[in-house]
């Protein structure tokens, strides 16, 4: 079912924590809260769930207005941070907690749960405690909890931060796949743009109190609407200038840089992004219509690419990012000084507001 | 040079070890030495024993004022436990979770009949009780030993919900629950060795008090009364046998305590 | 529009969640209010009842009253520092034992708590009369020919006390050295102090808020002892508790009774506040 906020106002004394929050999500869709902390991802997943009402606003699932509705009749599966499952409670007791609430009879219950645990793969652990479970093991019984009773919505509150990298990267991927399976209206909370990448359909970027931008991970991505955006999501090299005519903006160091679109009204100010992968240094830039030389003050491995911090002479400081193979050598090195060059449609504007 | 520094270590060990020891004799001592008495032939303290024999087990269990007096210290005791656990549990979870400014203050009232002296809550109530006719009552010395008591459940079960991560019970709240439920099912049980040491020491703390007993119970005695009565006017080995009785007790309540319950002394949970 | 505000005011999780607290508190602070506060201010309100204070006065001015809360004085600040003597090595024995060793020793120091105040105090009649058990050994083992002077003393009542109190004060400060990260006395070694240096220097400092908490609780407790003395100290010793009681009970004197509790309970409150500032304002000692 969808979810709809309008309008959402939550102050906790002169603390805003919402300051009217609009957002949509789709009938199967996955939707991620991506921001970092104390920007009100958290306050707006309680909003959700019912653990608090806002002070202006409504939320509705589907037709129906659950502003005011306690939690429980919501029907809203939650996965929590630290799972929060019940220590004292089997595996299967966890499982059949909200069908016991929602008094479905027994055989029904027993069917469902074993159901459940199939879909996350824990078939055989029913009778097992929480705390005799790995951690990717708990994650996906508070996953089976969650989903069990067939929820209208499903809500993800940073599930994955207490794993370990691999392991969060394959509960990711299983996530995603249950997800499209059950087609569920997914609300997923998280300040990790990596992982919001990887699982959304779209992802809503926030801070303080505010969505800043709505859209799939790839416009968030590549043009990202405000200075925020660019900056919380990958890495970037925002350059500030002022706008010239011809989609051109003076950059100190670098001249007139050439836009893919318009930089506003010649003499404004104007910022512009440019992803570390769309530079180019070394011979390869010299065809480039942006072109400044730089120094190379540092060099990190990353296996499949290398990562370089670059000054530009007169100018900014600048990261890039280049490709390796793995036979090959490191293409510079420390100290050197380089020219570096980038394509006008990988400059993207983001407009002052 | 490690090896120097390492022997005054391991003496300095040795030597707390034997303090420790002398300070626990000191401590069991007293509990040991009724025992023997408990089980002499003679009709007077002696020591040691002459003989062995069990009359004075006998002597308390046939005396009805003893087990009148047992029986009342047991009723007494239950109702204290009954009502400081009915409204210290409560408390506590007013106490661990609300914010109000109000219940820092509530917090020190309930723990403040520790440290008032015995003797002034005592008088104060007895003098109270006197006006209400509620002296000899053995349900009023119940209702004022919950005040002594109290101050135990709340520090223990206090302690035991401080541990408690509270977003279980939003995660049963958003499966369905409704608050009492979910404290029902999910609180409760998992404060179980918390309420379980509170229960015990609840009615420990009851049924050996004796100082407002003294004054409530009038002429029917609690076995703490009987026991001061005797002690002051006919010492004889009943009341060892009687002592030794109290001792099972206790080590019934205590091992219930530490083996199904926790944090028996706050400070002590998790080990 | 402000009936649907107030509306959302009253649902607001939070707000109904701290009437609910308020309610589960409810009942518990009424019991306390009209059996302990409200006795207590009763019996407070009786020192000064004819309007004036004589019966303070009385107090003041006898030397027995005077002398009897000094003697209690001494019998506290002597008790707190034999317990927290042996209490000390205690704690720091039970804080580095092995588990076994641990649970021996809590139930050492927890039987004896457990166990009727009572039961002790008869026992130590036993142990410490004329006729005692100490006694009559000692003088089997031909150590003396006398037998010493234990009970119906001073000395019967401390170690009466003593007993009593002792938990009271190896607990906060076996909870205080449980909480000092043992990496500390460690780096301090590695540092190159030698271990007693490093105890007096680490450990002793960090556990001082349990030591002070240990003190407050039994120097307060032991201000109001009553049946210990009345039984051990053969009315050689007199406590202010003991004064009181006889005051009501023989006396029938309650104006006089209200004000040396008053009095009692004034000592008590300033000095348990006192002690109690040192832990660093950790409120009740107990905790």
């Amino acid at each position: 079912m969808d979810l709809t906020v309008r309008g959402v106002v939550r102050r906790f004394g002169a603390v805003t924590a919402l300051a009217g929050v609009d957002l949509t999500v789709a009938e199967g869709e996955l939707l991620t809260i991506l921001g970092p902390s104390g920007s009100g991802k958290t306050t707006l997943l309680k909003v959700v769930a019912g653990f608090e009402i806002p002070d202006e606003g409504t939320v509705h699932l589907g037709t129906a207005d659950v502003t005011m509705a306690p939690p429980r009749s919501r029907d809203v599966g939650m996965v929590f941070q630290n799972y929060a499952l019940f220590p004292h409670l089997t595996v299967a007791q966890n499982v059949a907690f909200p069908l016991e609430m929602r008094r479905l009879p027994k055989p029904e219950r027993t069917q469902r749960v074993a159901e459940a645990l199939a879909l996350v793969e824990l078939t055989d652990y029913g009778h097992r405690l929480p705390r005799q479970l790995s951690g990717g093991q708990q994650q996906r019984v508070a996953l089976a909890r969650a989903i069990v009773f067939k929820p209208r919505l499903l809500l993800l509150d940073e599930p994955f931060g207490a794993l370990d990298r691999k392991l969060r990267e394959s509960m990711q991927l299983e996530v995603r796949r249950l997800q499209r399976r059950l087609r569920l209206t997914t609300l997923f909370i998280t300040h990790d743009q990596e992982e919001a990448l990887i699982l959304s359909d779209r992802i809503a970027v926030m801070s303080a109190a505010l969505i800043e931008q709505v859209g799939t991970p790839a416009e968030v991505y590549a043009r990202p609407a405000t200075r925020f955006v660019a900056d919380f999501v990958g890495e970037s090299n925002l350059l500030d200038g002022i706008a010239t005519e011809g989609h051109g903006a003076e950059v100190s160091g670098l001249g007139r840089v050439q836009a893919g679109a318009s930089t506003g009204a010649p003499g404004a100010r104007a910022t512009l992004l440019l992803r570390p992968e769309a530079l180019r240094v070394g011979a390869e830039a010299a065809a480039l219509p942006n072109r400044a030389s730089a120094r190379i003050l540092e060099t990190v491995f990353l296996g499949l690419s290398v990562k370089l911090r670059l000054q530009v002479e007169g100018g900014p400081e600048m990261l890039a990012r280049l490709p390796l193979r793995p036979s090959a050598p490191l293409p510079v090195t420390e100290g050197e000084v380089v020219p570096l060059g980038f394509a006008t449609e990988d400059v993207h504007v983001i407009r002052h507001g | 040079m490690a090896h120097a520094r390492r022997q005054p270590r391991n003496l300095g060990r040795i030597l707390l070890t034997i303090f420790a020891g002398l300070v626990f004799a000191f401590l069991m001592l007293p509990l040991l030495v009724v025992f023997p008495i408990s089980v002499s032939s003679a009709s007077y303290l002696q020591f040691p024993p002459p003989g062995f024999s069990w009359q004075w087990y006998q002597r308390y269990l046939e005396d009805p004022v003893w087990i009148e007096a047992t029986i009342r210290s047991f009723k007494v005791a239950i109702l204290c436990t009954v009502l400081s656990m009915g409204l210290g549990v409560p408390l506590s979870f007013a106490l661990v979770r609300s914010r109000l400014r109000g219940m820092r203050i509530a917090d020190r009232l309930v723990a403040a009949p520790i440290i008032v002296p015995n003797i002034i809550i005592s008088i104060a109530i007895y003098s109270l009780f006197a006006k209400l006719q509620l002296i000899g009552v053995w349900y009023g010395i119940a209702v004022a030993h919950t005040i002594l008591a109290l101050p135990f459940v709340v520090i223990l079960v206090s302690a035991g919900l401080r541990t408690f991560d509270e977003a279980q019970e939003q995660a049963a709240m958003g499966l369905g629950a409704s608050w009492p439920v979910a404290v029902w099912r999910i609180t409760l049980p998992q404060l179980r060795p918390s309420l379980i040491s509170a229960a015990f020491l609840a009615f420990v703390t009851s049924f050996d008090e004796l100082v407002i007993a003294m004054f409530l119970s009038g002429a029917s005695m609690t076995l703490p009364k009987k026991m001061f009565d005797n002690i002051m006017l006919e010492i004889d080995p009943t009341i060892a046998a009687v002592s030794v009785l109290q001792i099972f007790l206790a080590c019934i309540c205590l091992g219930v305590a530490t083996l199904f319950g926790r944090g028996v002394v706050p400070g002590t949970a998790g080990r | 529009m402000s009936s649907a505000t107030a509306d959302r005011r009253r649902a607001d999780p939070a707000r109904a969640r701290e009437r609910m607290l308020v309610m589960l508190a409810l009942p518990a602070l009424l019991l306390l209010g009209v059996i302990f506060i409200w006795p207590l201010l009763r019996l407070l309100s009786m020192s000064v009842a004819d309007g004036t204070l004589d019966q303070f006065e009385k107090a003041a001015l006898d030397d027995l009253y005077v002398m009897v809360l000094y003697e209690s004085m001494e019998i506290a600040v002597l008790v707190t520092v034999i317990c927290l003597a042996l209490a000390y090595p205690v704690a720091a024995w039970l804080a580095q034992a092995g588990r076994t060793g641990f649970i021996l020793g809590m139930f050492f120091l927890l039987l004896p708590f457990w166990t009727s105040i009572l039961v002790r105090t008869y026992a130590w009649m036993v142990l410490l009369g004329r006729n005692g058990v100490i006694n009559r050994t000692l003088r089997d083992w031909g150590w003396i020919e006398f037998p010493l002077p234990l009970l119906h003393n001073l000395t019967g009542v401390l170690i009466g006390i003593v007993h009593v109190m002792l938990p009271y004060m190896v607990i906060p400060i076996y909870a205080a050295l449980l909480r000092i990260d043992p990496d500390l006395r460690r780096a301090a070694e590695g540092l190159g102090a030698p271990a007693w240096r490093a105890f007096l220097r680490v450990t002793l400092p960090l556990s001082l808020p349990g030591v002070f908490a240990g003190c407050a609780l039994v120097f307060v407790i032991t201000l109001g002892f009553f049946i210990t003395p009345a039984l051990l100290g053969g009315g050689q010793v007199m406590m202010i508790a003991m004064l009181i009681e006889q005051q009501v009970r023989e006396f029938l004197d309650w104006n006089f009774a209200a004000a040396l509790a008053t009095v009692l309970l004034a000592a008590t409150l300033v000095i348990y506040a006192a002690l109690a500032k040192l832990t660093g304002g950790q409120g009740h000692g107990a905790r």
